[in-house]
């Protein structure tokens, strides 16, 4: 076996491959700390202009929208079903947004992530029709009571039992600014996640009614604010889209937002926005990428020009054996 | 270790007895520094109670069988059958620790309440694992099956009713007598009836036994020797271990006759240079000595590994702080929130779907939820313990053996033997050594004796003195037309050999010829007659297991005394020319606490003469000094002139024994030999009958050459900061020779001596040699420890096996310790073996040094045991050494690759994975950990269950395998030219606290930046959970492989290939796992990928957590740059210089290794 010899005998087990050994030497960490500053400062200024540029109308609603006769029972306000939720306030806009102008309800203090929350849910039930009874993960929100004659409910879940059931109209100068709740949700979702022959089951027909009630006669995949709602944020504070307007809004433009105040938050204190937003390319408007990368930057252009300075000052010769600790060593006889 | 006598047909004339001579091969007859050896001591001494015995009834397998079912011959080297497979595998899997946490976290998680991950999720880890072992130990066991089948389907002649049939080797039972035939392996282990040769010996081979290759002699029973038919009844100890011992005896018509392992041939071994043999099977199957002999390598632990374990034991009160962390905000969170948690959206503790009884859903009280997200967070949190890293260890040192097995710079050309790894846990221990012990005869000499000097009756004849005159001489003699040679050449003296020539016309012409009837005679050789490609010319190879004996029988052939031939009562001896016969009638083998041996040979003309050799100072003690006073005198001159030239030496005497001296002693020999109970002792006893008032013939001196490289590799090892230490069981004079030809001992040292003999004197001399070490390393500085060569003048400590009798186990311990760790050489005289062993730990149990014992011999054996690694030299010497050490290897200087080359890479690499390994799990840990804090404390993941499993599976396990495996900080050139480099592993320096400490503090600023960046990004924004798990899952794998990949030295294309495949697996993992529809993520990475905000973050998170790790290193690196830096920056420039050049050369630094 003559190959067998050859392996034996190869660099690979004499560990003698062909390698490439970097060092870290002065002129390597200048140049990748110049580098890194050179590049990183452009794009934080470009980010942080992107962002500057994003308009946005934040209105929070949650205790602007309170009656001042319920300040106080905030719970019986929003519990009875009798108290007339509309809520009208104008805004002035002070810059000018360009469409698309995207409106987002936006909650706070609201733990979408919850390990209850994100388990109670069922994807398959979601997905297809004849896994309507798949609804082994959605208790409490599985089944209607035996006196309804215990049915699997669709969607199953907490998630889509508490499905966000504020509505925003937005009109200026008396006419209406469309919001148009068409392609808010992936359309991923809609095409592969969402069952377009799964239509909404007794839903919402228990004890306890949590959110938005569902039109029977539209398919899953077509329920584009269930959509939105199902994709669970991922931190406390987070917005989701309503809609989206397609006409400009000018400066100082005075808009009146008209909401209908229907979603509990009163009960656990949290928050409720409605935003109006223009988007670029970072985003929305946060300025905390441009500022983070300018920092970066910064930071490695000084330590570039400091390691110059240092080097020139102070250099030390490369793999020069007389720095070895047993060369060095006052001690020696040599 | 008995002398059978077979006295039977022979009991009148002196000279017709014939006692059939039994040449023990159970312990070989060595002398100096092989010599003492308590295990074969103990042996003889243990004696065999009926409690402890078999009785195997010769030729009757029934009633052998028929009280104790004694093991069929059936052998099963495999686990497992197919019915015992899974139970049996998972058993033993399940043995290690790291499993049964695997599986503690996985039973956990399938409780409903505990559900973190999904079942499939939880268990996919471990069974991955188990998948993999198992799949390997089927592959194994499957190989294992085979073979066994082959074994037992062979074929034995089995006697069966008066006839001897053909039957499988499993069918073979204890009791039945089976046949052997040349050159078939033996089926079990048979004590010996009769063989084809007329003296009832019988030659095996034990090569795959002990793997020494020589031929051995055993012995039929003359009782039973050449009968027809065979009975009786052999009562033999249980089976056990010991391939060198066995003690049974035999009944036979009525007589008792002992048995050795003389008698007894065991399965493994072929039969060799005979063309029958007869036996009874007295062990079968599992029971036979191989089989108990086939257990696995030792398991030790390594330091790093111990080290590593303490630390690991602070991160478990990490996780668990971690834990409680979770558990106390999730507490308090809970209490706070109490009242709104019925009708809480994301909550919803009330199940209102039975109408009427409104009930608590998945809620069991404040309580039992603080239990639950204890637990739940110990699930989630669990790869905070590196448990996956115990298994990359193993691999990697997987990889670091392989690379060790096939260095051929540990490949011994001489014996073609390569390196062997038995130990597999400990190859980082390699890089730490701090003392060396070293054995001196075969381990730092050859172990191949040369007869150098002789002095016969005060005169000195030296072979050496004159190059020119010193021809090697070819004796041969003419037999049958034949012409017989012997294998080897010596070198002889002239004067001598005509003298020898001269025969026994004079005085002095006839002590020469005692003189070396002595050296033919006086052994337990066998020659053999191997054939040459000339027909008519033969060599006598002669065959016995002390080299020291080899040689005095080859120079004795020189001299014209040749030995031809050996039987059990008789030696055939050519003397120049002339055949001459002599009846042996009694031999005293060697045994370590005399240290001689004798042989009683019966003279042609009837008249009879003891013959005894051994070790100057027992001899010496039985010598008749008031004979010749000048003679003892003129030979112990002599004697101290060889040892300074490093020779070992033997003194021979003599004495005639008149017909009442050998009765006496006859009647004696014959009751001890055919004692039962304490025979060893008896005939220790005996012995002495005829060892006493002998007169000197001479003395010998055998040179046992260095072996290659020695002095290189000694010099090596102490530039390395390794001190060595020689512990020989030579005289004090030839080990300080050898120390001085091995550069252990220079010049420039000054030597203290202890040669004390009370422990009084003891303590005065260690006292003193404090005092006079402590001025002496003051005067000129103190000695650099780091560097290891010490610039003060440096201390030799000598010291013999006396004085450590009086120092080891009582308080003067303390005392050498303190002496012997100020002295740069440390040199033990004359130790037992248990004394080698006592050395060991007083440095093991007193510092936390690694300690490394290297040794050939079976002396070695405790020695080896007792260090933290070692090393046995696979030489001359038989197995034993290697079969108890942790590595084995050709030649003593193959030590300096093992240390400075793959001990410092070992140590190197394995101290880096550990700390990687820990900074890989944690920083993951810790992101999940943070966003822990932003789900109400509920332990919900952003990234991906599966991702999280895959994370030390697929996304980072292979990098750091790989490069743990193959990386290489130094070349091998600079590490053997710089040996010093070795200090880094002595001083712990790629493995400590601080850096552990440094390391944890990095993966905090890592895990905050990596998840507090996207956090602030990300903040009131539409994303959702599975996108920002996949941003966060993406910047933990490219963060943890660049982390890797900056700290890799050298980059080899497979480096590259895995670090970059790893990147690139985890992004298609990732797609893949979102292209799932059913899992609440779908598509979410395809729709983030989409947003440059995703790609920017990534980079930022990236870069900035890596910045204050490159800050470090170039600070470091270039500003307080230690000598492994240096060095590779030296190599690299020089590497470039050489290509530039073209030419290619050491390393443009010009200076020379510092002594």
């Amino acid at each position: 076996m003559p190959w067998r010899v050859e392996f034996e005998y190869s660099r690979f087990s004499q560990q003698e491959l062909d390698a490439w050994q970097p060092i870290l030497t002065p002129s390597w960490a200048i140049s990748i700390f110049t580098v890194i500053g050179l590049i990183f400062i452009p794009v934080g200024l470009a980010s942080l202009f992107a962002s500057e540029s994003v308009v946005e109308v934040p209105f929070r609603y949650d205790d602007e929208c309170l009656p001042p006769d319920y300040k106080d029972d905030a719970l019986e306000y929003i519990q009875n079903d009798n108290i007339n939720k509309t809520c009208t306030r104008n805004l002035t806009i002070k810059n000018k947004m360009k469409a698309p102008i995207y409106v987002y309800y936006q909650l706070g203090n609201f733990y979408q992530n919850h390990r209850r929350y994100v388990k109670s849910r069922d994807d398959k039930q979601l997905r297809n029709k004849a896994s309507e009874n798949d609804v082994g993960s959605c208790s409490p929100e599985d089944y209607t009571s035996t006196e309804l004659g215990h049915k699997p409910i669709v969607p199953c879940g907490i998630i889509a039992w508490s499905l966000f059931n504020d509505t925003y109209r937005i009109s200026s100068n008396n006419k209406d600014l469309v919001i148009n709740k068409k392609n808010i949700a992936w359309k991923s979702d809609q095409l592969a996640k969402f069952g377009s022959d799964v239509y909404p089951k007794n839903f919402q027909i228990g004890g306890l009614i949590g959110g938005a009630r569902l039109n029977e006669s539209i398919p899953l995949s077509e329920q584009e604010d269930l959509i939105v709602w199902m994709r669970t944020a991922a931190l406390p504070t987070f917005r989701k889209l309503y809609g989206k307007i397609e006409t400009d809004i000018e400066v100082n433009e005075e808009v009146m937002l008209v909401i209908e105040n229907n979603y509990n938050t009163y009960e656990f204190g949290g928050r409720k926005s409605l935003v109006l937003s223009t988007t670029t390319w970072v985003g929305g408007r946060n300025h905390f990428l441009g500022m983070a990368y300018i920092l970066i930057g910064g930071v490695s252009l000084l330590l570039a020009v400091g390691f110059l300075l240092l080097y020139v000052m102070q250099p030390r010769p490369l793999g020069d054996p007389s720095y070895l600790s047993w060369n060095r060593n006052p001690g020696s006889l040599r | 270790m008995s002398i059978h006598s077979s006295g039977s047909r022979s009991n009148n004339s002196i000279l017709e007895v014939s006692l059939s001579r039994s040449g023990s091969k159970a312990r070989p007859v060595r002398y100096g520094s092989k010599g003492a050896d308590s295990e074969g001591l103990s042996m003889s001494q243990r004696e065999l109670r009926d409690e402890d015995a078999r009785l195997v009834y010769i030729n009757d397998p029934g009633k052998t069988n028929e009280t104790f079912e004694f093991g069929g011959n059936s052998i099963r080297t495999s686990k497992y059958s197919v019915l015992t497979f899974i139970p049996r595998n998972l058993f033993e899997q399940f043995h290690r620790v790291a499993y049964v946490y695997f599986l503690i976290i996985a039973i956990l998680n399938q409780l409903p309440q505990l559900a973190v991950f999904g079942r499939g999720v939880s268990i996919l880890p471990l069974t991955f694992v188990l998948f993999v072992t198992a799949v390997k130990d089927v592959y194994e066991d499957w190989r294992r099956h085979k073979s066994d089948r082959v074994e037992n389907n062979r074929l034995a002649s089995v006697l069966v009713d008066g006839k001897f049939e053909e039957k499988k080797w499993r069918d073979v039972r204890v009791g039945e007598v089976i046949r052997i035939k040349a050159n078939e392996p033996i089926p079990c282990d048979i004590v010996l009836l009769s063989t084809s040769d007329p003296t009832g010996v019988a030659y095996v081979q034990t090569i795959n036994l002990d793997g020494e290759s020589n031929l051995k002699t055993r012995y039929a029973k003359q009782e039973t020797h050449g009968k027809e038919g065979f009975g009786g009844v052999i009562k033999c100890e249980k089976p056990n271990r010991n391939i060198y011992g066995f003690l049974a005896n035999m009944e036979v018509d009525g007589k008792k006759l002992s048995l050795g392992s003389s008698n007894i041939v065991l399965r493994g071994c072929e039969l060799k240079n005979t063309s029958l043999a007869i036996g009874v099977a007295v062990y079968c199957g599992s029971e036979t000595k191989a089989m108990l002999n086939s257990s696995g390598a030792p398991s030790k632990r390594s330091r790093l590994e111990t080290r590593m374990n303490f630390e690991i034991i602070w991160l478990s009160f990490f996780l668990v702080a971690l834990c409680t962390v979770t558990s106390v905000c999730a507490a308090v969170w809970l209490k706070r929130h109490k009242d709104e948690l019925n009708l809480l959206p994301y909550y919803r503790k009330l199940d209102f779907s039975e109408e009427g009884e409104v009930e608590n859903y998945k809620y069991y009280g404040w309580g039992l939820e603080i239990l639950f997200t204890f637990l739940m967070s110990v699930i989630v949190f669990q790869v905070m313990i590196p448990i996956s890293l115990y298994i990359s260890m193993e691999l990697v040192r997987v990889g670091q053996a392989y690379f060790m097995i096939r260095d051929n710079r540990m490949y011994d050309e001489e014996t073609k033997s390569r390196f062997q790894c038995r130990a597999l846990n400990i190859n980082e221990d390699l890089g730490q050594i701090k003392y060396v012990f070293s054995d001196k005869t075969g381990t730092l000499t050859q172990n191949k004796m040369e007869f150098q000097c002789a002095s016969i009756w005060g005169v000195d004849y030296n072979s050496t003195k004159d190059n020119m005159e010193g021809e090697q001489v070819e004796h041969s003699v003419e037999v049958d037309g034949k012409v017989i040679r012997p294998k080897m050449k010596v070198k002889v003296n002239p004067e001598l050999l005509q003298l020898s020539r001269s025969g026994l016309q004079n005085v002095e012409g006839k002590r020469i010829h005692d003189f070396f009837l002595a050296l033919a005679t006086c052994n337990t050789i066998v020659p053999l007659l191997v054939d040459t490609p000339d027909p008519d010319v033969k060599l006598i190879d002669y065959q016995g297991e002390s080299p020291d004996e080899q040689a005095l029988a080859y120079a004795a052939a020189a001299y014209g005394f040749m030995l031809i031939e050996r039987t059990s009562g008789h030696i055939i001896l050519d003397i120049h020319g002339e055949r001459q016969k002599f009846n042996v009638l009694g031999l005293h083998e060697f045994d370590s606490d005399r240290k001689r041996m004798s042989v009683i040979l019966g003279y042609p003309d009837s008249s009879v003469k003891v013959f005894v050799k051994g070790a100057d100072t027992s001899m010496l003690n039985v010598i008749d000094k008031s004979f010749n006073m000048d003679l003892v005198r003129a030979t112990e001159a002599h004697l101290h002139s060889y040892s300074s030239m490093g020779l070992r030496t033997l003194v021979i005497g003599t004495r005639d024994l008149n017909a009442s001296e050998f009765e006496k002693w006859h009647s004696a020999f014959e009751a001890a030999s055919t004692a039962v109970f304490g025979r060893a002792a008896l005939l220790r006893r005996v012995s002495s009958i005829v060892e006493s008032s002998l007169s000197v013939l001479g003395a010998s001196a055998i040179e046992d050459k260095l072996q290659q490289g020695v002095p290189e590799s000694i010099e090596s090892l102490r530039i390395a900061g390794i001190k060595v230490w020689v512990l020989t069981g030579d005289k004090q004079e030839t080990a300080i020779s050898i120390g001085y030809s091995s550069k252990l001992l220079t010049s420039r040292m000054t030597q203290i001596i202890i040669n004390s003999k009370t422990r009084e004197s003891c303590r005065k001399s260690l006292e003193d040699a404090l005092v006079m070490s402590k001025k002496l390393l003051s005067s000129s500085g103190v000695a650099n420890d780091a560097g290891g060569s010490s610039d003060a003048t440096p201390v030799a400590l000598i010291i013999d096996g006396t004085s450590l009798v009086h120092i080891l186990d009582s308080e003067l311990e303390e005392q050498l310790f303190q002496l012997a760790s100020r002295c740069s050489v440390v040199l033990c005289c004359r130790v037992a073996p248990l004394q080698k062993a006592g050395i060991v730990a007083l440095v093991k149990n007193r510092t936390s040094d690694m300690t490394l014992a290297i040794g050939d011999g079976a002396n070695d054996v405790s020695m080896i045991q007792m260090a933290d690694v070692g090393v046995g030299i696979s030489g001359q010497e038989g197995r034993q050494a290697v079969m108890a050490s942790d590595f084995a290897m050709g030649q003593f200087r193959f030590l300096v690759p093992l240390l400075l080359i793959h001990g410092h890479w070992n140590y190197q690499r394995l101290g880096y994975m550990i700390l990687y390994n820990f900074y890989r799990n944690a920083v993951l840990v810790l992101v999940l950990f943070w966003y822990v804090l932003f789900t109400a404390f509920t332990l919900t993941t952003a990234i991906n269950e599966w991702s999280t499993t895959l994370y030390s599976i697929i996304y980072s396990s292979l990098p750091t395998i790989i490069v743990g495996i193959l990386d290489k900080d130094l070349g091998r050139r600079t590490l053997l030219k710089y040996p010093q480099l070795y200090g880094a592993g002595q001083r712990h320096e790629a493995y400590n606290k601080k850096l552990f400490v440094w390391t944890m503090l990095d993966t905090l600023w890592q895990s905050l930046v990596i998840f507090w960046a996207p956090l602030f990004a990300y903040w009131s924004s539409t994303v959702d959970v599975a996108s920002i798990g996949d941003l966060w899952t993406f910047g933990v794998v490219i963060l943890v492989n660049l982390h890797l990949a900056m700290d890799v030295i050298r980059w080899y294309w497979l480096t590259h290939v895995v670090i970059w495949g790893s990147i690139v697996a985890t992004f298609i993992s990732v797609m893949i796992i979102d292209a799932i529809p059913n899992l609440p993520g779908y598509w979410a990475f395809f729709h983030v990928a989409g947003t440059g905000l995703f790609w920017l973050l990534l980079l930022g998170i990236v870069i900035a957590a890596l910045l204050p790790r490159l800050v470090v290193k170039f600070v470091y690196q270039y500003y307080f740059p230690n000598d492994i830096q240096i060095c590779r920056e030296a190599e690299k420039i020089g590497y470039e210089r050489v290509v530039e050049s073209g030419q290619i050369e050491m390393l443009p630094i010009s200076d020379n290794p510092p002594r």
